[in-house]
């Protein structure tokens, strides 16, 4: 692999989240992530979903007039994403329920099209893929830690297998009800970007109002 | 019936807050927050589009894409659903255009006003995600236009008052990691608690 294609895989974990630094995606991101069963088959469609889109955009891109490009890149994601719903509901009803409209949503994910306009329009097909995999990695470490967290503290279990035994069980640990309801999810992220970027201090946003010095007291 | 749909407007613009409960539209809410002006701009902008999108959309759901929804046509048999993701965003996307077009000819005032915001509506999520909720809980065409008012509604107040928070916001001292996007969605952690206070209630 040469070392173009490792950082366009491996960047976006890390360095240039998606969900992090880019603000993309993220509706999805705090929705679907009470379980992590769920959380994971949200992961594996969004990556189905970017990661085609990504290749069939590319492969069609030197066609495409720029005046209608937008409408043809959403017809291939809804199309991709019409299939996806298809393949859950038939494979996996009881999850495909629990995530209602938002398999629906991956149309208008940020990712999806940002990766499309800015990526695929622009690159050739192989490289289109490994950008649409990194992507979906990116999100899909993102969505999974927070997954992870709401899940062993809101339920005390991962994967719905009991990790910390529950009082109503007979267990010493009684759930923290906030965990499974929406605000956690904002919290659970705000730290995690705080997280990130005392990590990777480069990441840190400019202030918009710099707080002038004493200056009264300074000139006495 | 007034005290019906009155409750569900209640339901759609607080109790079941786009943004605060459901996550939609989190992209542009969180991008487009820093100033009450903008976030007012794209706020009404929003509640146009729902307040005509949904209904349409329920149109067709009702009359081309559900099971059997072709009878009138005499095709009794077909089942179009399938097509469901494809038609909502093309409807969307079409009535973005025309409205854009609308205004442009015939209120430009509200044109400029609205300006960049309007094409950005399209890919919303709020805006999809208000169809597929409303095909998802089969509402009829009067509680569609009342869904799709009232949840417009809700999703313009929780930007506007995020605005009006972050507004403030910057002028306090806030720790480097955290600054900008992280004490953001915090904050909307902290309205999004508040809003839950509004569980529960029904007119």
């Amino acid at each position: 692999m040469s070392a173009n294609a490792k950082e366009v895989l491996l960047g976006p974990i890390f360095n240039n989240n998606p969900i992090g630094l880019q603000i993309l995606g993220i509706c999805s991101a705090l929705a679907v992530t009470t379980k992590m069963s769920v959380a994971l088959v949200m992961c594996l469609a969004l990556t189905f979903v970017l990661t085609l889109s990504n290749v069939f955009i590319s492969l069609i891109r030197n066609q495409i007039p720029s005046s209608i490009r937008i409408i043809v890149q959403m017809t291939i994601i809804a199309s991709l994403v019409i299939v996806v719903d298809q393949i859950l509901g038939a494979v996996a009803y009881d999850i495909s329920k629990q995530l209602s409209v938002f398999v629906g949503l991956i149309i208008t994910n940020c990712i999806v099209m940002g990766r499309a306009e800015a990526f695929a329009m622009q690159n050739p097909p192989g490289l289109s893929f490994i950008d649409g995999l990194g992507n979906s990695l990116g999100y899909s470490v993102c969505l999974m830690v927070v997954a992870t967290i709401r899940e062993l503290f809101g339920s005390g279990s991962l994967f719905s297998i009991e990790i910390l035994p529950l009082v109503t069980n007979g267990g010493w640990y009684s759930p923290m009800g906030l965990m499974l309801l929406p605000p956690s999810a904002f919290f659970i992220i705000g730290l995690l970007i705080w997280a990130l970027r005392a990590w990777k201090p480069e990441q840190v946003e400019e202030p918009e109002y710099e707080i002038g010095g004493h200056t009264a007291l300074s000139k006495v | 019936m007034v005290e019906y749909y009155l409750s569900l407007f209640v339901r759609a613009v607080f109790i079941e807050n786009m943004a605060l409960v459901f996550f939609l539209g989190m992209c542009t809410f969180i991008a487009i927050s820093k100033k009450i002006e903008t976030a007012l701009g794209l706020g009404i902008a929003v509640v146009v589009v729902l307040t005509i999108t949904v209904p349409v959309n329920n149109l067709i759901y009702a009359y081309l894409l559900a099971d059997g929804a072709l009878a009138w046509a005499g095709l009794p048999d077909v089942d179009l659903s399938f097509l469901g993701f494809l038609s909502y965003i093309g409807v969307i996307a079409a009535i973005v255009q025309i409205l854009e077009m609308f205004l442009d000819k015939y209120v430009p005032v509200l044109y400029n006003a609205l300006g960049v915001f309007l094409p950005l509506i399209t890919v919303n999520c709020a805006i999809l995600g208000a169809s597929l909720f409303m095909v998802n809980r089969d509402y009829n065409f009067g509680e569609s236009v009342v869904y799709g008012f009232g949840s417009g509604v809700g999703w313009a107040i929780a930007i506007v008052v995020l605005a009006g928070i972050r507004e403030k916001m910057k002028y306090s001292d806030v720790p480097e990691g955290l600054r900008g996007l992280g004490i953001t969605f915090i904050t909307v952690g902290l309205m999004s608690l508040g809003f839950m206070s509004f569980g529960g209630i029904s007119l």
